[in-house]
């Protein structure tokens, strides 16, 4: 094989599927283990309230731009529609559950995936590779503990205030279009906005947010410990997280939306 | 270079059990996918022994390393660090067991977000009962002891290569471990910074006993070991008088292709007729 060569090995079906399912039950142990960490000494108070400023504090930016502009955005498309049978002033209306039960939650949690599982990925990635996992372990500190565990309590606690953020931003951008653009009465708008939602509404908006925040530090840690081979496994390490974090959120959102439809009802 | 001031501490000797070994491996095996890495290595290391392991690059010396630690499980055999069998120890009960067991890694695997008196007082941070003030200074003891004092305040970026070689080792003996064990310590150093660093490991060998497992690409590391002595009233390396013979014992162990071809002293490998062994060594 000449040099510059580009090989392409292939594996077979039930080696794929060994490895899909060995990466699934390390996963499944990391995430048990991050859980009984909660239970267990040292708490790490001081690394989770850091990672929740870097977590919440550090996404906030995007959160109020992805918030403000889907808000703005949904008023304006849904506008075209709902004028042609002059139910214009349900703008709010659509909004306000549009974003609270479904968008909020998810373009945060999908904003959030982005931002942060790929630094969780890379960040503990990095420390993989330089065998800075095995010196932790080596110094008699688990690594789960220490770094895995306030990860995951940061972002579940984060994403749950940045959905809520992210909502009222969208309520915001929906009522900016609505009277600056559309000619709405501000007013009207909020008292509309609030009176449509109600407490399904409201319960399956931050429940989602808790599930994606679990969701999106356990992947980014997973990744992230998993590492394997220099520069470029970290590479690899960190774009995967993010993939598999945002894939991870639509699918679990379609689930718990159907499942909460079966608890509480439709509207 | 100047010799670093030496700290007034006793050595570690009352800490440990007088006859038993500090190290044992019986018939240990470890695999990769289809390469046999260990092939039933058996050896040990006794109480105030520095045994270095020589081999090829792959033939499994760090991997001897992390087994001792826990780090990894082998296939099969058994091993034994300061009486306890690590194979079959939980995680929990192995962090338990490190805390008497120093590690240098081979690229020192500082962590890079703290600095360098985080790094060295990382497991007496960890511990959560030490009071502040005695964290300070037993970092600084350390620190004296690899003459990296200046440094506390620094983040192993801003640090060279052999700096951060020294502050690990500081990091890998700030609590009086029984046993450490070295990765390449001189690995990708100048031939005087290398020089340094064996006259650190020299000196905790000497000063305080502490029994040690040393990897090393570089035989001369190991001749210089075998040959010099701390002298404390001196404060610095020596060589040993012609014919005489290092108060600790230095033991010399070499792999190939997963086994154990040589396990002995300076004066056995010098007379060792195997052919890959002179050629080793020449």
């Amino acid at each position: 094989m000449a040099a510059g060569d580009f090989q392409v090995q292939l594996i077979s079906p039930a080696e794929f599927a060994k490895e899909k399912l060995l990466a699934l039950q390390e996963y499944a142990l990391l995430v048990g283990q991050s859980l009984a960490n909660l239970f267990r000494r040292p708490l790490y108070v001081t690394d989770m309230i850091q990672q929740a400023d870097l977590i919440g504090v550090g996404s906030l930016p995007i959160v109020i731009l992805t918030g403000g502009f889907t808000g703005a955005v949904l008023a304006l498309n849904s506008a075209s529609t709902l004028s042609r049978f002059g139910s214009l002033t349900l703008i709010a209306q659509l909004v306000s559950v549009g974003m609270v039960t479904e968008l909020g939650p998810v373009i945060t949690g999908l904003m959030v995936a982005g931002r942060n599982a790929s630094g969780m990925a890379s960040e503990l990635g990095s420390m993989t590779v330089t065998e800075q996992i095995d010196a932790m372990r080596a110094l008699g500190t688990d690594p789960t503990k220490k770094l895995v565990t306030p990860r995951v309590v940061a972002t579940v606690i984060m994403l749950f205030f940045l959905t809520i953020i992210s909502d009222l931003l969208g309520l915001v951008g929906g009522n900016m279009v609505s009277t600056l653009l559309l000619g709405l009465d501000s007013r009207q708008y909020w008292t509309s906005a609030w009176q449509s939602l109600v407490w399904r509404d409201v319960t399956t908006g931050l429940i989602k947010p808790v599930l994606f925040g679990f969701v999106i530090s356990t992947v980014g840690c997973y990744f992230g410990m998993s590492t394997r081979g220099g520069t470029q496994g970290v590479g690899r390490s960190t774009t995967q997280a993010v993939v598999v974090a945002s894939v991870l959120i639509l699918v679990v959102d379609f689930f718990v939306t159907k499942l909460l439809i079966a608890l509480l009802g439709y509207r | 270079m100047p010799a670093p001031t030496l700290p007034l501490e006793t050595p570690a000797a009352d800490a440990r059990q007088p006859s038993a070994e500090a190290i044992r491996f019986e018939d240990v095996s470890l695999a990769f996918d289809d390469k046999q890495v260990l092939d039933r290595i058996s050896f040990r290391l006794a109480h105030g022994e520095t045994k270095a392991l020589f081999g090829v690059a792959g033939s499994g010396k760090s991997t001897i390393l992390k087994l001792t630690l826990g780090l990894m499980k082998p296939d099969s055999g058994r091993i034994y660090v300061l009486g306890q069998e690590v194979t079959q120890m939980s995680e929990k009960d192995l962090f338990t067991l490190r805390g008497r067991i120093g590690m240098v890694f081979q690229e020192s695997a500082l962590f890079d977000s703290f600095t360098v008196r985080e790094n060295v007082a990382f497991r007496l941070i960890e511990d959560g009962n030490i009071p502040e003030d005695e964290i300070e200074r037993r970092v600084r003891e350390a620190l004296s002891f690899v003459e990296l004092e200046h440094t506390v305040d620094m983040f192993p970026s801003e640090l060279s290569g052999g700096m951060r070689r020294r502050v690990a080792i500081a990091r890998a003996i700030i609590t009086q471990p029984e046993v450490i064990l070295y990765d390449s310590p001189t690995g990708g150093l100048d031939p005087v910074t290398s020089t340094t660093i064996v006259e650190l490991i020299v000196k905790q060998r000497d000063v305080y006993k502490t029994s040690s497992l040393l990897v090393t690409h570089r035989l001369q590391d190991a001749f210089i070991m075998a040959t010099h002595y701390f002298d404390r009233k001196a404060n610095k390396m020596l060589p040993l008088a012609s014919g005489a013979r290092c108060e600790v014992p230095i033991t010399f162990l070499i792999l190939r292709e997963g086994k154990v071809i040589f396990d002995g002293d300076l004066e056995e490998l010098a007379k060792s007729k195997d052919e890959y062994i002179r050629e080793y060594i020449s």
